[in-house]
């Protein structure tokens, strides 16, 4: 209750709710309303009273609640352990069962055993993080294979494959991405193209920046962005999906069933990442040149024909095998850990949250990570 | 108890569409009463505890509680209304990403000059109230049981020390034992807080063991409120089946062991 609006406050009757404590004799006499409402304003009274044997009349009292009930209660207490006792008269059959019942229930706090934080226990703590890691992995590992196996199982029994789910996926995976992955990579290439113009006009050498947009687009960003994306849209809808019909018991029915979660749930959409990425990086590619070409022209003067031609014949074709290669094992990442956290959802909502944005913080870090090692990789081999 | 109603209503309509719930719908609740609305599914009882609880406004007619009009006023006095009432909802709906005992302090939060220490300690002898144990209440809704969760949220729902109660379903999912303590723990609460108690269920024992009087919803109005032994006699169909069908039979047994 606010005190800003006096209105409310006197049409609600609540103002009139207080308790008055007052001397009276050899004890005191307490009347009023002792209510949640009336109580912090009473507190700073009832601690002062004290000394001994204390009588304390409630013939007076009008109403009493739980909070009120248990202020009086702590009253008895305090004076019991001060060595006195506080005699209550004049109470009402009501509210001496309410004083009852309260009293029945005052719960009793067990003794709190003080956090002690050793060094041990940093270890400790610090260990089971590596652990955790190490059964995650593992965990990730198990998807794949499960995958693998029931792929390579569906092929064997091609009637129990679930095209319709296959092509849905697709559309949402992969469809449904055509026009945040387009501008993207269109921006990207329009970046790159105005960036390095400003820098290769310095040395007279504008020419280059061809090389420059075709090399970068087609070996790294064109791939790694769209995989981002992908796993920023893709891993957390998997995660979310799969993950509300495991907290549902879904998945458990399935079990039941005996219908195999792995191919009805996973296999569909792994392989629907694996058909769609490569389709998604091909077009990346295509806009990012676009976009390079585009400013290029706006830019620098280097028209849509003779960039095409310095494209044709400066750029090795191994650029553009360098990226594709990456695509299927970024969207086997993206797949399994997007499965692969919708498995571990619980029976609440916190941990679809929680597991939802894990998979996606997971799964780009992780097609950072194997980037990373293919740019190591080829690197080392020359290519 | 008084024969003061404490909420009354008048010609209520809700309707979803063109689907009508609740149509000239009375009723008036007692001060310090124990109301039990039963009806079939999907005669509206639930919607009719969030009608009144104002968590939905209906279509036509009059809400009066603590003889004020409760659809007509300003959100202040509304505001002044809802201080005044508490609500178990279904499941408890506690706030999940606070403990139990930060739960039932949610409610104390707003009253002035409470201060926290005091304030910490009503939360925890609500709690204990509801029958939970003391460490409840340091943990988390998603760590508790169903039961938990519903003496909880009636935890939470008794914080500010309403003087009405509204409690969805409180025994539905709960074990016979689990069940029957909560109607003896809404029995109690009602006798010693002077509460009165406004609560929907499917559970004729909870009738049986908590309930003054029974409404019946049933052709999208209150067709007969009365006393369980009166909800014996009528001889409406679906009433008759109601109070006599076989697991009714096995409520009255129980209650005429007991008592």
């Amino acid at each position: 209750m606010t005190s800003t609006d006096p209105g409310f406050e006197s049409r609600t009757g609540h103002d009139a709710e207080r308790a008055r404590l007052a001397r009276a004799g050899e004890g005191w006499v307490l009347e009023g309303m002792l209510t949640l409402r009336s109580l912090s304003a009473l507190m700073p009274d009832l601690d002062r009273v004290g000394g001994g044997q204390v009588q304390l009349d409630l013939s007076g009292l009008d109403k009493l609640d739980t909070a009120g009930a248990y202020a009086l209660h702590q009253l008895q207490e305090r004076l019991a352990r001060e060595g006195g006792a506080l005699r209550i008269e004049g109470l009402s059959a009501d509210h001496a069962a309410l004083l009852e019942r309260v009293a029945q229930s005052i719960p009793e706090p067990p003794e709190e055993v003080p956090a002690q934080r050793s060094l041990t226990d940093l270890l400790e703590a610090l260990g089971r993080t590596v652990a955790s890691a190490g059964v995650f992995l593992a965990e990730i590992c198990a998807m794949l294979g499960l995958f693998i196996a029931r792929l390579v199982w569906l092929i064997r029994h091609p009637s129990e494959f679930r095209a319709t789910a296959l092509v849905h996926h697709c559309d949402q995976v992969g469809w449904k991405a055509v026009p945040i992955v387009a501008l993207m990579a269109f921006l990207i290439g329009v970046v790159l193209a105005f960036q390095g113009a400003v820098q290769l006009r310095q040395f007279g050498a504008e020419i280059f920046v061809v090389d420059l947009i075709a090399i970068s687009i087609l070996r790294e960003l064109g791939i790694l962005l769209t995989a981002i994306i992908v796993a920023g849209r893709t891993a957390s809808s998997f995660t979310a999906a799969i993950g509300s019909m495991k907290m549902r018991e879904e998945v458990d029915a399935m079990r039941t069933l005996a219908i195999d979660p792995a191919v009805v749930l996973f296999v569909p959409r792994i392989l629907a990442l694996l058909i769609t990425l490569p389709i998604l990086g091909m077009l990346a590619n295509a806009m990012g040149l676009f976009g390079g070409a585009m400013m290029s022209w706006i830019e620098l003067g280097i028209s849509p024909n003779m960039f095409m031609a310095r494209l044709l014949e400066d750029t090795s074709v191994n650029h553009v095998i360098v990226g594709f290669v990456k695509a299927p094992v970024f969207a086997l990442i993206i797949g399994v850990i997007g499965c692969h956290a919708g498995m571990q959802v619980g029976g609440n909502a916190e941990s679809l949250g929680r597991q939802t944005s894990s998979a996606v913080v997971r799964s780009i870090f992780a097609v950072i990570v194997a980037d990373a090692m293919f740019s190591v990789f080829f690197a080392m081999m020359n290519i | 108890m008084t024969s003061e109603p404490i909420i009354r209503l008048r010609g209520i309509r809700n309707q979803f569409g063109a689907q009508v719930v609740h149509d000239k719908l009375d009723l008036d609740v007692m001060r310090g009463e124990v109301m039990g609305v039963v009806g079939g599914s999907g005669t509206g009882k639930s919607v009719l505890l969030r009608c009144i609880a104002g968590l939905r406004p209906p279509q036509a007619g009059a809400i009066e509680i603590f003889g004020q009009d409760a659809l007509n006023c300003t959100e202040a006095e509304r505001r002044a209304i809802d201080q005044r009432m508490g609500v178990m909802f279904q499941d408890g709906a506690l706030f999940s990403s606070l403990t139990v005992r930060e739960n039932v302090e949610v409610p104390m939060r707003s009253l002035p000059g409470l201060n926290m220490r005091l304030r910490r300690e009503l939360a925890d002898l609500k709690i204990a109230m509801s029958g939970l144990p003391y460490i409840a209440g340091d943990k988390y809704p998603s760590e508790l049981s169903g039961g938990m969760r519903k003496r909880a949220g009636l935890a939470r729902a008794l914080a500010r020390d309403p003087e009405i109660v509204f409690l969805d379903e409180p025994t539905a999912g709960l074990d016979p034992i689990g069940a029957s303590a909560f109607d003896e723990l809404i029995k109690a609460l009602s006798q010693t807080l002077g509460l009165t108690v406004f609560l929907v269920t499917h559970d004729l024992d909870t009738l049986h063991a908590t309930c003054d009087r029974i409404a019946v919803l049933a052709e999208k109005r209150v067709l007969y409120t009365g006393t369980m032994a009166e909800m014996q006699r009528i001889e409406h169909p679906w009433v008759h089946e109601y109070f006599h069908g076989p697991r009714a039979r096995a409520a009255v047994e129980a209650t005429e062991r007991t008592t």
